[in-house]
């Protein structure tokens, strides 16, 4: 007998019907779990996560959220996410750098405690840790920017003058002096917090970002000319010549004077 | 309907054996629930950090690791190999559970079991229909789900919503909104489906149930000839489909209750008047032989003879 007109069998067709449905109400219930698991990727941006977190992609695959790190946290930096109050990523763990900032412990035990390595545990050294990255948000409210030598950020930072540095301008304000500007370095920032939860001002002119949204970056095919010269020792095209840039009006002629300014003007008895 | 069945559940049993032996397995299962939860709020209560974490996982006395393997398992299908603690960890809580049934879990530690065990009662109460009643292996359904999903989003997928970890975190480190989330499976077990969460979709029980389907602690139907069919060990069983082939099994069929299902309360050998049940272990399958039917008017009556066996 062909499978054509051979009775469908009562318990094929209940076998049948029975996986469809289980299948259809479980790719319903999956997909809404799909939905809310896709949107807990999106963090708040003064959520830090602790030192030595993986990238927040591979983070939540690995953060079982049991709050071992928040235990060991010997200065409640740390809480876990709660339900609808501290976005979607609920149960993981976070800090807000203005509220309590990462005291950078040189045992960092909050890496020790996680089981799971969410924390990775190859973080040795709390100074590779990066949690985020200091940006001065607001150059118009600080108070260095503003001739003032206020320089808390800067003093506070345990990364003194590698994360933060002043730099000397010319206060074109007062006219006679300077602006020391607080700057941060990236590479050095570990993303601590502790210059935003000390900047003195009601909001803090520098805060932490997750480092997603503090920093931009360069494409890969980019060459520094500057750099490859250094690395090669000399011109990396043999044979270049410098051909004359003319803009309009006098002293723009760089083969007149090269690399420098050409006065356009000469005072009297000064030197020539 | 025999008039017994009609008595209400466990009247006899109070009756017969005292209040204390017909509840003593309920009073001990509500203990170990507030005991293992206690354990965890000792530090963040009291300052005795005895035990650390959540029930996802934990540190006892500084140097046991425990982690839930589902939570685990999903990571990892999520691409995440975990450290050795972990691994450790779920292997302790893995090695435990198929011993001693995966699903005694869902009945002497679980926070949620509380819950639907008073949405239960209060159903009984107000006599509501049972409700949208979906298939028992829905549970397998969706437990198989939550791992794809894990697998598809790369995130621990059923930890965002599942409200065992959500209402034990939120006792332990503060609760935000999860107390809707409880709220709602309380709801969703009183009027919406009767033992619905526990008995049909949870997808941790039904990972624990797997995970015990050779365990060595069972409950025994061994003295079934006594049954009086007074029914009230099918009316508190949370999954009563469970005790039939025990109970009902003819001649040498095992009286073992081996479905994974179980959940070790022991509710069942607290109920039954005439002590049918008991605890045991998988390869005690001995079934007592039936005596004769509680002294009703045999008293005067000599035994002639020896009593036949069989």
């Amino acid at each position: 007998m062909s499978a054509a007109n051979a009775p469908m069998s009562p318990q094929r067709r209940r076998f049948l019907t029975d996986t469809a449905r289980m299948g259809a109400g479980c790719a319903v219930a999956g997909a809404g779990l799909a939905w809310l698991a896709t949107d807990s990727r999106a963090l708040p941006a003064e959520a830090l996560r602790p030192p030595g977190a993986l990238p927040e992609e591979d983070f939540l695959a690995a953060c079982i959220r049991c709050g071992l790190c928040v235990r060991d946290c010997p200065y409640d930096t740390l809480s876990l996410a709660e339900l609808g109050s501290d976005g979607p990523a609920t149960g993981t763990p976070y800090f807000t750098a203005r509220e309590v900032p990462c005291e950078m412990c040189d045992d960092i035990p909050c890496v020790a405690a996680c089981p799971t390595g969410a924390l990775d545990p190859d973080l040795r050294n709390i100074d590779d840790a990066r949690m985020g990255t200091a940006v001065l948000v607001d150059q118009e409210n600080c108070l260095n920017f503003l001739g003032l030598r206020c320089d808390v950020c800067y003093r506070v930072c345990p990364v003194i003058d590698e994360a933060i540095t002043l730099e000397m301008s010319h206060n074109d304000r007062s006219g006679h002096h300077a602006v020391f500007a607080p700057t941060v370095h990236a590479d050095h920032c570990t993303g601590c917090g502790v210059c935003e939860k000390s900047c003195v001002l009601p909001e803090a002119a520098i805060k932490v970002l997750p480092v997603r949204l503090a920093r931009g970056s360069s494409a890969e095919h980019y060459r520094k000319g500057w750099e490859e010269q250094d690395n090669h020792g000399a011109p990396l095209v043999d044979g270049l010549i410098d051909l004359p840039d003319r803009l309009p009006g006098p002293g723009t002629d760089n083969l007149a004077a090269p690399g420098g300014f050409e006065p356009a003007f000469t005072v009297p008895g000064a030197g020539q | 309907m025999k008039a017994k069945t009609a008595l209400p559940v466990g009247y006899e049993a109070i009756q017969d054996k005292g209040w204390w032996l017909a509840h003593r397995f309920l009073i001990l299962r509500r203990l170990s629930q507030a005991f293992f939860l206690l354990l965890f709020l000792l530090g963040p209560w009291f300052g005795i950090w005895w035990v650390e974490g959540t029930l996802a996982g934990s540190r006892t006395f500084g140097v046991l690791p425990l982690t839930d393997p589902f939570v685990l398992l999903q990571g990892m299908v999520a691409g995440h190999w975990p450290e050795m603690t972990a691994l450790m960890g779920a292997v302790i809580v893995l090695a435990v559970y198929a011993l001693i049934g995966g699903r005694v879990y869902c009945s002497w530690v679980c926070p949620i079991n509380p819950v639907t065990d008073a949405a239960h009662w209060l159903h009984e109460r107000l006599g509501l229909q049972k409700g949208w009643q979906p298939k028992r292996h829905t549970r397998l359904w969706l437990m198989g789900a939550v791992l794809v999903v894990s697998a598809l989003t790369g995130v621990v997928a059923w930890e965002i919503v599942n409200p065992i970890t959500m209402l034990h975190r939120g006792l332990v480190f503060g609760i935000g909104f999860a107390w809707a989330l409880v709220l709602m499976v309380f709801l969703f077990d009183l009027f919406v489906s009767r033992r619905g969460w526990c008995g049909h979709l949870c997808p941790v029980g039904a990972f624990y149930g797997l995970l015990g389907t050779g365990s060595l602690l069972r409950v025994s139907a061994s003295r079934r000839a006594a049954c009086d069919d007074c029914m009230d060990c099918f009316a508190v069983c949370p999954e009563n489909h469970v005790i039939a082939p025990a109970l009902r099994g003819q001649g040498a069929a095992t009286p073992l209750i081996l479905s994974p299902d179980c959940t070790n309360c022991g509710r069942c050998i607290d109920v039954c008047s005439v002590d049918v049940f008991s605890f045991t272990h998988r390869f005690d399958s001995h079934i007592e032989a039936p005596k004769p039917p509680r002294p009703e008017p045999v008293a005067n009556k000599p035994a002639a003879g020896p009593i036949p066996e069989g």
